[in-house]
């Protein structure tokens, strides 16, 4: 079974058993604007919630990306180095960061599941 | 990754008179120089970049300020402003405009701005001025401090800035105001729009042709949306307004330059004519008339970086392990599909083809000096005149 999860700076972690796919929400791509460039981090860095783990530049800014939970990093989307321009069509899709090996699931339970994170966005105005 | 806007800020923010206009274009606002201006529109930066490079962009830039000198006959006020910048306004003619910088005592830029000498005679000692929205008020006092007895400044608190620009701005505005496409490139003059009273001049911040038409705040509205309804314009924000300067290599005041950078080394030498550099009677002149001579101790030069991360200003450029300078503008430029950025570097480093660092969270990105601009200009200059 797969579980979204949403932290209050707008990335998600999709679970997959052990494994978070991590990326930035529908919303965050909306906010941003036009994705031209996403940093990556190395395989294998290890992060903590609320660390820096990418940075995704978009035509006018710089915009840091933080571990929504502790891990490892296994995997990054290589495709994002061509088509930087997945996180705006597909963000929640095609569009991930980086996969993440989660050392502390308790941690999941301090992020929002869809419909906490839904009525967050709404409360943005 | 949200900006929130102050609350007690907002209350304090000036709307332009088009900004209703942007709200039901779907803008996304913006706290911009104490405006809430449009960054972006539904189709965002990028689709604006290239929609104003293929075809024709609509800029409100209402929120810089406009003002008219005024003084006895054109003479008398020319002098009077020559008094606070390098350029040649005695010998403007009549329906032409010109760049310029506002100076300080050591030649430090406080401001850049666009001097129009009205054409019609009956305007004669009268000049029209376009400065920053964020500098308008200090740039006023500014002025108004340093006039002579007989020479006024009255800002224009009741005019809406309009900018049109791309390939296709001349056919687009022609259709409305068939008098535009006989003014060329930073000529200036009186027309009228559907019946409007405009003031209309080639001009603009993007590289391409275009034009930027100044009128009364009530008759903005009905020119907006008469433009827009023409197919090839569309609304262009803020966002893509900056991405457009920048490929085009021109300075955004408060970043390129400002009261630590002089004129020449900005680069905008060619904005100080031939009787001002002999003459002199400028502020900062010991100074400027100096690096003309000798050149000046950092230049302002561009930079295309190798790989696909932008540097944005504020990253340290590194040479030889040394910095050298620092990136005063960066980002990306959607018509080069790469990143780009303007900095300051000493001049034995500015030559087109020097390999240079830019440090990006603590990485060096490799970058080479370019020649500017970045994007070829394709302004209407009149045609060269024959020998």
């Amino acid at each position: 079974m797969t579980s979204v999860r949403y932290s209050k700076d707008h990335e998600y972690v999709r679970v997959e058993g052990e494994e978070g796919v991590v990326g930035i929400s529908h919303y965050a791509q909306s906010q941003l604007g036009d994705i031209v460039f996403v940093e990556l981090p190395e395989l294998g860095k290890v992060v903590e919630p609320g660390q820096e783990v990418a940075v995704v530049e978009s035509v006018k800014a710089a915009s840091e990306v933080y571990a929504p939970v502790s891990g490892a990093v296994i995997a990054v989307n290589a495709e994002l180095e061509g088509n930087p321009a997945l996180v705006n069509t597909a963000p929640e899709g095609e569009g991930w960061f980086l996969r993440l090996k989660i050392t502390n699931p308790a941690e999941l339970d301090a992020l929002m599941d869809e419909a906490a994170y839904k009525a967050f966005v709404a409360s943005l105005g | 990754m949200t900006h929130a806007v102050d609350p007690l800020l907002t209350t304090l923010l000036h709307t332009t008179p088009l900004f209703s206009a942007h709200v039901a274009l779907g803008a996304r606002i913006v706290p911009f120089a104490g405006y809430e201006m449009p960054v972006q529109y539904a189709e965002g930066i990028l689709a604006e970049h290239h929609w104003t490079r293929a075809h024709a962009g609509l800029f409100d830039v209402s929120h810089m300020g406009q003002a008219v000198l005024a003084g006895a006959d054109h003479a008398a006020c020319a002098r009077a402003l020559e008094a606070l910048l390098p350029a040649d306004i005695v010998n403007l003619a009549p329906g032409r405009q010109r760049y310029s910088q506002l100076l300080d005592p050591s030649g430090g830029i406080l401001d850049d701005l666009m001097v129009t000498r009205p054409r019609d005679p009956g305007e004669n000692g009268r000049l029209l001025l376009v400065v920053n929205a964020a500098c308008k008020a200090a740039d006023f006092a500014h002025i108004a401090g340093h006039l002579p007895a007989g020479v006024t400044l009255t800002p224009l608190l009741d005019r809406a800035l309009v900018a049109l620009q791309g390939p296709q701005a001349a056919a687009a505005l022609a259709r409305h105001c068939p008098d535009a496409t006989g003014l060329t490139f930073m000529e200036a003059g009186p027309a009228v729009f559907d019946g409007l009273p405009i003031h209309l001049s080639r001009s603009g911040y993007t590289g391409e042709d275009g034009f930027e038409i100044s009128l009364a705040a009530s008759d903005a509205p009905q020119l907006w949306a008469a433009l827009l309804a023409e197919p090839e314009v569309k609304p262009i924000g803020l966002g893509a307004r900056d991405s457009l300067r920048l490929e085009a290599g021109l300075c955004l005041y408060g970043h390129d330059i400002d009261t630590t950078t002089s004129p020449v080394e900005a680069g905008l030498a060619w904005s100080i004519q031939a009787r001002r550099r002999t003459a002199g009677g400028f502020p900062g002149a010991a100074r400027i008339l100096k690096e003309l001579a000798d050149g000046p101790a950092r230049m302002r030069v561009g930079l295309r970086l190798d790989g696909r991360a932008p540097a944005r200003e504020g990253a340290e450029i590194v040479h030889g392990g040394r910095t050298v300078g620092t990136v005063t503008s960066g980002g990306f430029a959607p018509s080069l599909n790469a990143p780009i950025a303007m900095g300051y570097v000493p001049p034995a480093l500015a030559a087109p083809g020097t390999r240079l660092d830019l440090m990006v969270r603590g990485k060096a990105l490799a970058a080479t000096v370019t020649a500017l601009p970045f994007v070829p200009a394709r302004t209407a200059r009149k045609p060269a005149k024959e020998a």
